[in-house]
């Protein structure tokens, strides 16, 4: 296998990584409805503190993006 | 059929020309490119609507509400919540950041004007890493330079967690310091994979209504199960424009939220909060 094609495989597997960070996102909006739906009075207040674990959560998958653009367009 | 081109909504080419100059032995192009009028469109726009609004009425017209209500989602549930009576200094840069790239996220779903004359006239300055890098390292370049000079050397107290055993502290330093210096990676990376990746997502289902249309209309029996996919692909196009619609605004949000948890943490250093 040459370089290049090892890379793209490498680029296409490194989207894997979207894995956790959907899981991740999942989790995170799932607990929140959960504590939301207990105690709507006080969704409102935390929902910065949502997009923010959002925010750090997809940070994680953009990680793999990065990952992924390294291999299919820095050359070796 | 022309071949499916995802990515060539997201090229740069000149819109005003001018002669690159000679400037201290680097070549300076000032050309206006579709990204840079893009741009400056969006801050016409962001100049217009937060001037126009600003007009202090007691009674706010249908703007000055618009204008209020941007203003209330960054003073009220950002900066005082966040940062406290002390962020009351930086709401201004936090509204600008916030402002310019929500009219330039939207401007990208909104304005969608397609391949005419030879030209593509659908931009979206946010799906270029320049321009995020540009805006993220502004974020951060800013976070330091106040951080010096409100902490002076204590700056370096952000990297060591209070009450923290002296063990752990040759453990965890390295770590922290890390993590702030990738910050800047993060904010450009997740504002540009978001904008690119819903594009793109976007045109590809918008070139499957064409491609199983043509199909489609081609002959009668299988052939024709090709218009229940475009009108399918149609659907998710709609649907997917509405997403794009939301993400444009929660990913300015976000970006201005952690440009505001960042600047808290240098603000309120120390003493916290």
């Amino acid at each position: 296998m040459d370089h290049t094609s090892a890379a793209l495989i490498g680029a296409g597997l490194a989207t894997m990584g979207m894995i956790g960070a959907g899981a991740g996102l999942g989790i995170l909006f799932g607990n929140y409805l959960q504590a939301a739906i207990r105690n709507p009075s006080a969704a409102g207040q935390e929902r910065v503190w949502l997009f923010l674990g959002m925010a750090l959560t997809e940070s994680m998958g953009i990680f793999a993006l990065v990952v992924a653009l390294l291999l299919r367009f820095v050359p070796a | 059929m022309a071949a499916i081109e995802p990515m060539r909504q997201f090229l740069i080419h000149k819109v005003v020309d001018i002669a690159p100059f000679n400037l201290g032995g680097m070549t300076v192009d000032l050309s206006i490119t579709n990204s840079i009028a893009m741009m400056i469109l969006a801050a016409a726009v962001v100049c217009l609507i937060l001037g126009l609004s600003a007009r202090g009425a007691v009674v706010p017209g249908r703007l000055q509400t618009v204008g209020e209500s941007l203003f209330d989602l960054v003073d009220g549930t950002l900066v005082t919540p966040i940062i406290g009576p002390a962020g009351r200094p930086y709401i201004p840069f936090i509204l600008t950041i916030f402002m310019l790239i929500l009219v330039m996220n939207l401007m990208g779903v909104v304005l969608a004007f397609g391949h005419l004359g030879g030209q593509d006239w659908t931009f979206t300055p946010t799906a270029q890493l320049a321009v995020t890098a540009a805006l993220a390292v502004l974020t951060f370049v800013s976070v330091l330079v106040i951080g010096f000079i409100k902490n002076g050397l204590g700056f370096f107290k952000l990297f060591v967690p209070s009450g923290m055993p002296l063990a752990m502290v040759i453990f965890v330093v390295p770590f922290e310091v890390i993590s702030f210096l990738v910050r800047p990676l993060t904010l450009a990376m997740r504002l540009f994979g978001n904008m690119l990746g819903g594009h793109v997502v976007i045109n590809i289902f918008a070139s499957f209504v064409v491609a199983l249309g043509v199909v489609g209309l081609a002959g009668f029996g299988l052939n024709n199960l090709g218009l229940l996919g475009s009108l399918g692909s149609l659907a998710m196009v709609v649907a997917l424009t509405g997403l794009e619609l939301v993400v444009a605004g929660l990913q300015a949000f976000v970006f201005a939220a952690l440009a505001t948890v960042y600047l808290s943490e240098v603000v309120n250093l120390g003493h916290g909060h």
